[in-house]
């Protein structure tokens, strides 16, 4: 399946989100954090922190890589993975922007839901 | 009745012999200063740093105005003496003040040397001695253009690259054929020009300076235009410093009629041909010699303190002095005499590939002279050696290789510093011994620099001396001193706190980007723990200038609430001093209401917090408290937390003083101010202190007599009573006490670190001077926070309920229900 093949769902503008911050997305299955870089790359994962389901879009933002605002563990943007000695794992989803607009991968959704 | 004791010139010679008369004979004497420069005594030799940029003329500052009224000395700034009558033993300034003395002090320094060539006069030319010339570089150097420095010993090459610093293109020119050669001999010398001229700085030597010569004054009035040299070079030039050489000022003396020869002619105890007048400093001459290092001269002062005090006994002895260069990243050393001659021997080590080298001079198998390049640790070692004459035959073979071999053992850079006994001088700017040092580290637990610096003040002016304390402490410490762990900031950067803030004023970094880049971070946007510190510091240094960075605040400061354990928040709106009503009680109880908020609670600082709020609702939450009249109670925020008051003189039958009063008008002042950590307060009516104020980071005890103020206590993770700042006696000062407290720990401590042990890093001596006995500093303080405050009293509830930064309150997306469609 090519990229353009894919299902994506708009969730936003890019300018909505602050650089180095990050927004909500509420899904049935819980929130997502989407957050954005310093050079604008966009990343979405699971708001739920491996450790004791912090919340990550509240955290701050720093290189590719989130504070969690509870216990300060950091987690990986890009792999979902926590850093340092920390162990975990929070899902990620893609994401890609065009024309400004952030747009989801409505099939990794779906499969989330289902 | 008292005698009188008139000084003239308030230099770093007097001001050293009154700190020790007032240790030993704190009533004996009236003061009265006459000081040609209009300011207090400030420690000269740290112009250079003023220069450069990196301190500030507060900084070196050595008795603020606060120093002299608590010992009622008069202090006549700007009154230059003209006359000193013998006769009716009084003196007499320019503006015409007389004071009558039964001791007189002289201690006029020296004057700067101006070659007398053609043009020495033009505007432009200066020489380099006091503030005022370093104001009048700096001001010149604004324009950039070019500097010609005429001299390269000390001062002249401190000079050369403080101006390179500011930014000016600069020459420094030399008669010699190399440079500092008093201090150096001619190899250390060629190294030390390969080393200045790496600096960008163009160095010519065996130059021999003609004219000044003068712009075009059909162009406007003249000033300097160039340096012309013998051979006929012409260097263009808009500024012209002359640091050739200094002279002792020995004018006022001559004309009085005491006995003058190069400098004013005094015995081993500073006596003067006039048995009632003292001069020390650099415009004496004792035994035909005379001073221009501040060693000696702080010797003259102890001597001629015990004079005044009734000892007759102590002499002055000159003994070596060493020398050092306060220029950032060049390292040399130099004591005693290193002349050749016929009864000498020397000892030479060169290391090319590392750009050292070392030489010692013996006599009688003694040290006379050393001289050291590139690699100065063993400086002290030899000097201890060289001052007490210590015989070195048994150590001779291995002697330059330092301490380490001396001792037998194996090269242990470490022993060295070891080695020093504990007399040994380890910090010459501020008369520091070893032994003074390791007390300090044992009495009060020191571990870092910082800490040592702050009690002891060794290394704490012109650092050379850093390296060797950071050895001493690492002897004491062992493992536990860990400077690379202790220091930077966190792993973004190699430079410490300190470093940053001084920084930050220096170079006028305004924003977090631009810090970045010039203070050269190691990461791209730096950290969770650099983050809030840096945008901490600009928002303190910058009070309305700088635009804060929500992105560089942890959450709770962000959105103005506690985040808590399942992602709600908590609020706690103010209740100054403790105070509530029916109409704010039954406000809440709505809101409690309305929102379904879960949990009521009354706080250990006496308000109410509302927990589990969810983020969506905060802003309509605040909009009611708001509407209700109240505002944040920043229960959050490493800023003015809460001041807790008991019912003082309203009501209670002990109460001395308002003190609920008391604490509502301080929180009233001072809410909305952002410190490194955050900051609680008390206020109780009577020594029984009910509202537990001598365990906050400031306290106050009311009593029959006025108000105790009390700071620096702790009741989270450490408990510890407060310390005493002081009394004062009315609301008023308690409140301008308060608040130049708060603002000396916003520029002074570290992000994160509470006002105790921001105390006990800089001492409470430090602190108490700067907040309570120094009434213009208490005020100037005072001031600088009042000013930040009008940027900060700005309740962020009612903003964020009218709008602001609404996009972290809403969802990007809300996908429940499109998806719920698919
Ligand atoms: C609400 C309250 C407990 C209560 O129910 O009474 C409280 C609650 C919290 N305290 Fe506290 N402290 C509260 C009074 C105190 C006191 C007593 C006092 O203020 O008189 C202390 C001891 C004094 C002191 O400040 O050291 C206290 C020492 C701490 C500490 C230890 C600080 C330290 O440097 O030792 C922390 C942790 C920290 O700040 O890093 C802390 C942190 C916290 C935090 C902010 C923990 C957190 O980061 O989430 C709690 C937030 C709860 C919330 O959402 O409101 N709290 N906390 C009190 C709020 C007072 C207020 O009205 O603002
Ligand atoms: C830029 C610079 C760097 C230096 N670096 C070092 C260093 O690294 N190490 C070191 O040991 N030394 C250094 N020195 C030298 C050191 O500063 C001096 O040795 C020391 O300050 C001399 O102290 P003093 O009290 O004798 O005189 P000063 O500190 O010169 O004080 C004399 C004061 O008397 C005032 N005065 C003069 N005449 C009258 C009058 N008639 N009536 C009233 N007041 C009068 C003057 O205005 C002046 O304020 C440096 C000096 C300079 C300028
Ligand atoms: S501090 Fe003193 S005056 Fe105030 S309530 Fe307590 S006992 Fe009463
Ligand atoms: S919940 Fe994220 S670090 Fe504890």
């Amino acid at each position: 399946m090519t990229l353009m093949d894919k299902a994506w769902i708009d969730i936003g503008a890019l300018d909505d989100i602050p650089r180095l911050g990050a927004r909500v997305v509420k899904t049935p299955l819980g929130c997502l954090a989407v957050f954005r870089a310093e050079n604008d790359e966009v990343f979405a994962l699971d708001d739920r922190c491996p450790h004791k389901n912090g919340p990550l879009s509240q955290g701050i933002v720093h290189g590719r890589t989130v504070t969690c605002p509870l216990h300060s563990w950091v987690i990986s943007l890009e792999s979902g993975s926590a850093q340092d000695s920390d162990e975990g794992q929070v899902k990620t989803f893609s994401v890609r922007v065009d024309n400004g607009r952030i747009l989801i991968d409505a099939d990794a959704l779906l499969a989330r839901a289902g | 009745m008292k005698k009188k004791l008139v000084i003239i010139g308030n230099g770093m010679a007097p001001g050293r012999a009154l700190e020790k008369l007032f240790e030993l004979a704190p009533d004996a004497y009236d003061v009265t200063i006459f000081n040609a420069e209009p300011r207090v005594n400030y420690d000269r030799i740290m112009l250079s740093p003023v220069l450069s940029g990196e301190k500030t003329f507060e900084e070196i500052v050595i008795h603020g105005d606060g120093w002299y009224v608590e010992r009622g000395i008069t202090l006549y700034k700007g009154h230059e003496v003209v006359e000193i009558d013998r006769a009716t033993k009084t003196v007499r300034s320019e503006p015409g003040e007389v004071a009558s003395y039964d001791k007189l002090i002289i201690a006029t320094g020296s004057v700067p040397f101006v070659l007398p060539v053609p043009g020495h006069d033009l505007a432009g030319v200066l020489t380099y001695r006091d503030l005022d010339d370093v104001h009048a570089m700096l001001l010149a150097a604004r324009a950039g253009g070019r500097a010609v420095v005429i001299g390269g010993g000390l001062l002249g090459l401190e000079a050369a690259a403080g101006l390179k610093e500011q930014g000016m293109n600069v020459t420094v020119l030399h008669l010699m054929p190399t440079l500092m050669e008093r201090q150096l001999d001619v190899a250390a010398g060629h190294l030390l020009e390969k080393a200045v001229e790496a600096r960008g700085i163009k160095v010519i030597t065996k130059a021999n300076t003609k004219a000044i010569v003068s712009s075009d004054i059909r162009l406007g009035p003249a000033r300097v235009r160039a340096v012309e040299l013998e051979d006929g070079t012409l260097i263009p030039a808009d500024l012209v410093i002359m640091a050739i050489g200094i002279r002792p000022n020995v004018a006022l003396a001559k004309e009085a009629g005491l006995e003058c020869k190069r400098g004013i002619v005094v015995d081993a105890g500073m006596r003067t041909s006039d048995p009632d007048i003292f001069a020390l400093g650099e415009c004496v001459e004792v035994d035909g010699q005379v001073f221009g290092l501040v060693a000696p001269l702080y010797e003259m002062a102890g001597v001629a303190a015990l004079h005044l005090s009734g000892d007759v006994s102590p002499r002055f002895v000159p003994s070596a002095t060493a020398t050092k260069l306060k220029v950032t990243g060049i390292n040399l050393f130099s004591a005693g005499d290193f002349a050749d001659g016929k009864d000498r021997q020397e000892i030479v080590l060169r290391d090319a590939a590392r750009g050292i080298y070392k030489r010692l001079v013996l006599k009688d198998d003694r040290l006379i002279g050393v001289v050291m390049y590139g690699e100065t640790s063993d400086g002290a070692w030899f000097f201890d050696l060289l001052r007490k004459g210590t015989d070195i035959a048994p150590m001779r073979d291995t002697l330059i290789f330092g301490p380490s071999f001396a001792a037998g053992g194996p090269a242990d850079p470490m022993a060295a510093v070891a080695a020093l006994p504990d007399e040994a001088e380890i910090c010459g700017c501020n008369g520091v011994c070893k032994g003074k040092i390791t007390g300090a580290i044992d009495a009060f637990s020191l571990t870092s620099l910082e800490d040592v610096r702050a009690r002891t003040k060794a290394s704490a002016s012109c650092g050379s001396c850093t390296g060797l304390v950071e050895q001493i402490l690492k002897i004491k410490l062992g493992d536990r001193y860990n400077p690379a762990a202790i220091q930077p900031m966190c792993g973004c950067t190699h430079l410490g706190h300190d470093d940053v803030r001084r920084l930050i004023v220096a170079q006028e970094l305004k924003s977090i980007p631009a810090l970045m880049q010039a203070l050269e971070w190691k990461t791209s946007c730096g950290c969770a723990k650099c983050r809030p510190a840096l945008n901490y510091y600009l928002l303190a240094t910058w009070p309305g200038e700088y635009r804060d960075d929500g992105q560089s605040r942890f959450i709770n400061e962000r959105v103005h609430a506690n985040i808590q354990k399942d992602g709600t928040y908590s609020v706690v709106p103010r209740m100054w001093g403790g105070m509530t009503s029916a109409k704010e009680l039954r406000a809440i109880a709505d809101i409690v209401d309305k929102f379904a908020i879960p949990s009521v609670k009354v706080t250990g600082g006496q308000r109410i917090d509302l927990l589990g709020v969810r983020k969506e609702d905060l802003p309509a939450v605040w909009g009611e408290l708001s509407d209700a009249g109240m505002v944040s109670g920043a229960a959050y925020a490493k800023g003015l937390r809460t001041v807790k008051t008991c019912v003082g003189s309203d009501w209670c039958r002990f109460g001395t003083q308002d003190s609920t009063g008391l604490g509502i008008r301080i929180e009233r002042f001072m809410w909305g101010s952002w410190t490194p950590a955050k900051v609680k307060m008390g206020v109780s009516g009577c020594p029984r202190n009910c509202a537990e104020a001598t365990c906050k980071d400031v306290g106050v005890i009311c009593v029959e007599s006025g108000f105790d103020i009390h700071f620096a206590g702790a009741a989270g993770l450490d408990v510890k009573p407060t310390d005493l700042l002081g009394h004062v006696d009315t609301e008023d000062e308690v409140v301008e006490v308060i608040a130049a407290l708060v603002q000396l720990y916003r520029e002074q401590g570290r992000y994160l670190e509470r006002i105790y042990k921001w105390a006990r890093r800089v001492g409470i001596e430090s602190i108490r001077q700067h907040v309570l006995d120094d009434t213009e500093r208490r005020r100037a303080l005072h001031d600088r926070f009042v000013i930040s405050q009008k940027f900060a009293q700005i309740d962020p509830w009612a903003e964020r309920a009218r709008g602001k930064d609404a996009h972290e309150f809403r969802p990007l997306a809300d996908l429940t229900r499109a998806e719920a469609a698919e």
